[in-house]
């Protein structure tokens, strides 16, 4: 007989009680419980999956989130509307300019306010840059989960590229804050038209590069074909949206469903989808989705409109009284916010969709079954940033 | 075995004794060091697009140093629940196999720490012992994550050991002996169809055999196609997790220093050991102990070479197809590998 100190049936009733809260069963009859995460490299944050195993078999599996939940809903109460912006960049951080516009767009749409054309321009081209520096990462990371760590660095460094264009034109790498209620803060700089349109030639590289790389791999296939499969109805169910609805092979893009404010019914392309809903399925579908962005990018810097980048706005921004619901299609899927104002310096209440909760949702049923790399892989697929599901 | 004169010096058993083990220490570290500092560090870091250690040393050569010392410094940390006994024990039973594997190496023509008769048996009989370390040190980490490790090592020492040990087979039925330097001097003075100006190194005639060895090596290793053990996305770092400071760096240290093993190992048996082909230059002379292990290291970085690059370049098997390749792919082929090498044998 072992003999059990105070401290460690003092953690073990810490634990069951933390459990209890989460509604999970820790102790099972049948089976080992094995705890990815909070810090396991595979959730890439502090998302917590309860895998239950038999042997390397997962009998169920479940998300517990909240460990990094920052109270954004209700932060925005207590800020005036050009300082939530700052606050909203940090939802899902590696796409942060896609994160304000939809916010931005429904205060414009209370107040009756249109961004001039160059400025709805440019924030499509941003919006746009900043889908291609989050899905590059996400080719990376991918490959990174399956064990092939060069891939890792290459997107890295390609990424920055892009990265440092929206550097050059916001002063932010990562949290520009470059929406204003009525437009943008600044103008474009000289010369950027010219050096994104090199930029995107590296990107277009990067696809092919990794297309070989990555995609070609038979490993890299045996790992990821006809694992993780979601089917179509499943994935309207679960409410996924961006690329992994689209991987299962439903048609559906906001940006060309509802372009709201935005101008990407101005240039030329095409909804990328694939029937197959397995893991494979949706690393391609991103993958094609840079190319795809890269072709909007490149359209829109042609096409761009001179004039002004701000419209005319009253000094202190007060939103008159309403609601207004506004969604896009941000690099992650479906993220929308719900405005409620009464008419004071600031909203009087924030709903904020992001589409990683809903992606995540979709775990304990794809995971059911396979083995525990494969959970990894399941996992990396469907693409989540761990501040996109806490917020 | 016991012969008393050493490099042509009359030396009582334990001057003998003295000098292998340093010379087993010097041939373990100093490949390791090597493989560590050239492929881990720099060859890497330029398949990767970056620079590696720079500020250590001359383009960060001495940054192993420093690394060393700094585990050194680390707390030896053991878990509460741990299997006292067998976690500390484990690491240690690793390296010690990888010194073992390195006795039957010959680095010259009178270059061996130890001469048998069997020794390719010996080697690849004691270092799937390393494996039991691995099995140890996950079993008794108390550490969920470190439990699925070591079983997966486990699996894949039982599935890899058949088809590596196969492919020796065809090497011993061609070479007609098991003993390391009769297989030097069977590729040295060797001819290929009456051809003998580069001898026969075995990659050539085995090339099957070189194959399916190379590939059960990476299992063995554990290294990136088959590296599950550690699987750093999945199981954290597997049987490591609960590792930390000198007994880290002892598994690291057997980790490369394997690497070097079956470096010294493949190219022994596959592009003629320490030896240069016989119909260049007499190989009877002393010279070759001072230039046999310069020739055997270098035939151990272009095996190495080739290790790493497949490590930092392919995505990671699943523990299924791991055993699917081995039951199903390697073990025939290397089956119907001895098979050939036997006919053509008697038919030649």
């Amino acid at each position: 007989m072992t003999a059990v100190s105070d401290r460690q049936k003092l953690a073990y009733v810490n634990s069951q009680a933390a459990d209890g809260r989460v509604n999970l069963e820790f102790e099972t009859e049948e089976g080992m419980t094995l705890n990815l995460g909070p810090q396991h490299p595979a959730t890439h944050g502090t998302l917590r999956i309860v895998v239950k195993l038999d042997g390397e078999q997962v009998l169920s599996c479940e998300p517990v989130m909240g460990y990094m939940h920052r109270g954004y809903e209700k932060l925005t109460e207590v800020r005036t509307y050009p300082q939530v912006t700052t606050l909203i960049n940090r939802i899902d951080w590696l796409g942060s300019f896609a994160n304000e516009v939809p916010f931005i767009l429904a205060a414009e749409k209370l107040m009756e306010i249109e961004a001039p054309p160059r400025a709805q321009w440019i924030r499509t081209i941003l919006f746009e840059l900043s889908r291609i520096a989050n899905i590059s990462l996400f080719v990376g990371d991918m490959a990174l989960h399956i064990g092939a760590m060069t891939a890792a660095f290459y997107a890295f460094r390609d990424r920055e590229f892009v990265l440092n264009q929206i550097e050059s034109a916001t002063g932010g790498r990562f949290h520009p804050n470059f929406n204003r209620i009525g437009g943008l803060k600044d103008d474009l700089p000289k010369g950027w038209v010219a050096d994104t349109k090199a930029s995107l030639e590296r990107i277009r590289d990067f696809c092919d590069e990794m297309e070989i790389l990555v995609e070609g791999n038979e490993i890299f296939q045996a790992r990821t074909r006809g694992i993780g499969v979601i089917p179509s109805e499943i994935a309207l169910q679960f409410g996924l949206s961006g690329a992994n609805l689209r991987a299962s092979g439903v048609d559906w893009d906001l940006r060309r469903d509802q372009p709201v404010g935005l101008v990407w019914d101005k240039v030329d392309w095409k909804v990328i989808t694939h029937p197959d809903g397995d893991s494979f399925a949706r690393f391609w579908v991103r993958l094609q989705e840079i190319r795809e962005s890269c072709n909007i990018v490149e359209q829109l810097l042609d096409g761009l409109p001179a004039g002004p980048y701000m419209a005319k706005v009253p000094r202190v921004i007060k939103v008159p009284e309403g609601e207004a619901w506004v969604a896009t299609e941000n690099p992650l899927g479906e993220m929308g916010y719900y405005l409620v104002s009464q008419g004071g310096l600031g909203p009087f209440r924030v709903k904020i969709r992001t589409a990683s909760f809903n992606n995540v949702s979709v775990v304990p049923w794809v995971c059911r079954g396979v083995y525990v790399p494969d959970v990894v892989t399941i996992l990396a697929s469907l693409y989540f940033i761990l501040g996109d599901i806490d917020r | 075995m016991t012969d008393s004169v050493v490099l042509g010096l009359e030396l009582a058993y334990w001057q003998q004794s003295i000098l292998r083990v340093i010379g087993v220490l010097v041939a373990v570290l100093l490949p390791a060091g090597t493989f560590v500092y050239v492929f881990l560090f720099k060859m890497v870091s330029f398949m990767q697009s970056r620079l590696g250690p720079m500020e250590a040393g001359p383009f960060g050569s001495l940054q192993l140093l420093a690394e060393v010392g700094k585990w050194l410094q680390k707390e030896d940390i053991t878990p509460e629940r741990a299997d006292r006994v067998l976690f500390k024990m484990a690491p240690y039973l690793v390296v010690g196999t990888v010194l073992l594997t390195y006795m039957v190496v010959p680095f010259g023509p009178d270059l061996h720490l130890a001469k048998f008769d069997t020794g390719i048996f010996f080697a690849l009989a004691v270092s799937s012992i390393s494996s039991l370390g691995v099995l140890l040190a996950g079993w008794a980490s108390a550490n969920k994550y470190s439990l699925i490790g070591g079983l997966r090592a486990a699996g894949q020492l039982i599935a890899y050991e058949l088809p590596m040990i196969l492919a020796v087979v065809g090497v011993v039925i061609q070479a007609g002996t098991m003993n390391m330097s009769g297989i030097v001097a069977a590729q040295a003075g060797g001819s290929i169809f009456g051809v003998d100006i580069i001898g026969n190194p075995f990659f050539i005639t085995q090339f099957v055999g070189f194959v399916v060895f190379m590939i059960a090596v990476q299992a063995e290793l554990g290294q990136t196609p088959f590296d599950m053990p550690i699987a750093e996305s999945e199981l954290v770092t597997g049987y490591l997790t609960e590792y930390s400071g000198i007994r880290f760096l002892l598994f690291f240290i057997g980790e490369f220093a394997a690497a070097g093993a079956f470096s010294a190992i493949a190219a022994t048996l596959f592009l003629g050991g320490w030896a240069v082909p016989s119909a260049w230059v007499e190989l009877d002379n002393n010279i070759f102990n001072l230039l046999g292990p310069i020739i055997l290291l270098t035939k151990m970085m272009l095996i190495g070479g080739f290790i790493f690059f497949i490590r930092f370049t392919y995505p990671r098997f699943r523990e299924d197809q791991l055993q699917r390749l081995a039951w199903t792919v390697l073990i025939p082929i290397s089956l119907a590998n001895i098979l050939v090498t036997t006919v053509l044998k008697v038919a030649f």
